[in-house]
């Protein structure tokens, strides 16, 4: 039986993208038709049956959140979707935006419905200037057959999609940072409490939620939460993009129901076909670069929020990297940290200088230069960025190195004797892209 | 007439303002436009004093915009931005090979430009092609599964001015 299940991505390579008549031959706007015959609490119930959460990262309960603004009595209310896909190793929000722009678009229109707000924004990463162009032809067009715009079908509900642009900033895929940057500032993250939805965008309450979330919405609405619920497991509704890349046969993103195996993702035939032929895989990133680090042992757990969380891993943005024995780990957490050092905004000293000091420790062990003393201290900043750093980013740029110093400890203590397992340290050319 | 003066006259920048909307929250896509159209790929100190005063900003925030996001740049660069991803999956991918393969070919270091102006070489994170790793962004498109043949065809199509590789 296959293992994929294509309910997001069953348009993808099967219908221009930018064609309403193509996506409503596909069944498309039949969400957005039945939500305008639904009242908005109804609507809140579904999502909240669903047990949808959060595609960007976080796993925050989509029908929670949503029930939060909807309490919230002042308007206008504003709907954002967070198309600043900057994990390292994701790659699926690219996929919704230029294969079927339209589902993310219904999806923020029932948002829109929901929440009576008149303007809805997508912000969409800088790098992705050729998706932006895409998504910016799939409103227009949109609009053009009445799906967006004044009058949605017919309907005395108006509504907009403004498409903005980023410009190189991974700590804008932060929601409140995120919402700086659309206001035309620099995308530094805000103090929280107030929470976005009482004090948003330009003050105002707001919705951020990720594209694939949004993608979900229209799907939701049509089959209702329950029969969602039903294709992943009873505390994980539905399936997840996932993208595999890294030393795998098969790299690429796929859709799966939640409660296979990571062993299922990384090695069926189907999905990433393994690490090749004679090659053995010593870990898995998952989640992004922010996302703990798995292992061997934990290859039977099954993909899904409550099972990961309980092996110490996560779901995150759905990344998945494959790496096998020819990586060092030394290596690999080298440039994770070197990623965290050059994206942090520098607002707070624990992740300003602390990924500064890790990259430091870490250059030590692979120049051979570590000590025991070297690997204590290693420790000691993994356990403190996450407890001392003002917003997700510092708090999570410590994790991979955590896991990794709990499961291959054996390799750190290899660098202090002098030897690199993989044999990638301590040769004259080293890594060479850093 | 000033250096930055060749690259963009006052109605030119001010052309792409109203196009874009005079309004803050377009202050990004309004110097992205003007930084492509530069055709150096940077935004000039007087361009941003024009968007400044077009958007009745202090000129400290344009430059706070410009100095945070990685995409601008306040100095000149070549007409291509070659940017080669270093992020994880890309540098499993051995991205390091295909540095020394571009570094090479062109003769210039990671972050420099090219005698002709044409070409920079910098770093960038990730651009959402770990499946195609090792990967090489210019402009809109990114070029997957590099090799030494590729790279070498790649910078010859931007050289005569055709980027219409696949």
């Amino acid at each position: 039986m296959s293992k994929l299940m294509p309910l997001l991505s069953a348009n993808f390579g099967k219908i221009r993208p930018t064609s309403v008549e193509e996506y409503v031959c596909t069944g498309g706007f039949t969400g957005l038709r039945k939500a305008i015959k639904m009242t908005p609490q109804e609507i809140i119930d579904e999502v909240k049956t669903a047990k949808l959460r959060g595609r960007g990262g976080a796993g925050y309960p989509t029908g929670a959140k949503w029930q939060q603004l909807y309490d919230i009595k002042h308007s206008p209310k504003y709907i954002v979707c967070n198309a600043d896909e900057g994990e390292p190793g994701t790659f699926k929000d690219k996929r919704l935006l230029e294969k079927d722009p339209l589902r993310v678009i219904e999806g923020m229109t029932i948002a829109g419905y929901v929440f009576n707000a008149q303007e809805g924004y997508i912000y969409i990463r800088g790098e992705y200037a050729a998706q932006q162009r895409v998504f910016q032809e799939a409103v227009d067009q949109a609009v053009a057959a009445g799906y967006l715009g004044e009058n949605i079908l017919g309907t005395e509900y108006s509504y907009h999609i403004h498409v903005m642009t980023g410009a190189g900033a991974y700590v804008c895929g932060e929601n409140s940072a995120l919402l700086n940057s659309l206001e035309g500032k620099a995308g530094r993250p805000r103090v929280k409490p107030p929470h976005l939805a009482e004090v948003g965008l330009f003050q105002q309450p707001t919705l951020v939620n990720n594209v694939e979330s949004f993608a979900n919405i229209p799907t939701i609405v049509q089959i209702g939460g329950e029969k969602y619920l039903g294709y992943g497991t009873p505390e994980s509704g539905g399936t997840k993009l996932i993208c595999l890349s890294g030393t795998v046969a098969n790299p690429g993103v796929y859709e799966i129901p939640f409660g296979i195996t990571l062993r299922d993702i990384i090695y069926d035939e189907e999905l990433g076909g393994g690490p090749g032929a004679k090659k053995k895989v010593k870990f898995f990133h998952l989640g992004g670069q922010s996302g703990p680090c798995g292992f061997l042992s934990q290859l039977d757990t099954a993909y899904c929020y409550q099972a990961l969380r309980e092996k110490g891993l996560s779901v995150g943005s759905g990344a998945i990297v494959v790496l096998d024995e020819s990586v060092c780990v030394i290596d690999y957490l080298l440039t994770v940290t070197q990623f965290f050092m050059h994206e942090s905004c520098g607002k707070c000293t624990p992740c300003r200088e602390g990924n500064k000091q890790i990259y430091a420790l870490l250059e030590k062990f692979s120049q051979g230069k570590a000590t025991t003393a070297d690997l204590q201290l290693l420790q000691r900043l993994s356990n403190l960025l996450p407890k001392t750093s003002f917003c997700g980013l510092g708090q999570a740029a410590a994790t991979a190195l955590s896991t990794c110093l709990k499961s291959l400890r054996s390799e750190f203590e290899a660098h202090i004797a002098g030897s690199c397992p993989a044999g990638v340290c301590f040769t004259k050319q080293g890594s060479g892209d850093r | 007439m000033k250096d930055f003066m060749n690259e963009l006259r006052k109605e030119q920048v001010l052309k792409i303002i109203k196009e874009k909307g005079a309004v803050k929250e377009n202050m990004l896509a309004i110097l992205l436009a003007i930084q492509e159209a530069s055709g150096r790929n940077y935004v000039h100190r007087e361009w941003a004093k024009w968007v400044a005063e077009a958007l009745g900003l202090p000129l400290s925030k344009v430059y706070d915009v410009l100095t945070f996001y990685a995409m601008f740049s306040t100095k000149p660069r070549g007409k291509f931005l070659l940017e080669i991803c270093n992020s994880a999956p890309c540098h499993v991918a051995k991205s390091a090979v295909v540095v020394q393969m571009f570094t090479e070919e062109l003769g210039i270091k990671m972050g420099e430009t090219t005698a002709d102006n044409l070409f920079t070489l910098q770093y960038t994170s990730c651009v959402g092609a770990c499946d195609i790793g090792p990967v090489v962004k210019i402009g809109e498109k990114v070029y997957g599964h590099l090799t030494a043949a590729k790279v070498t065809q790649i910078i010859q199509t931007y050289r005569e001015g055709a980027p219409c590789l696949n």
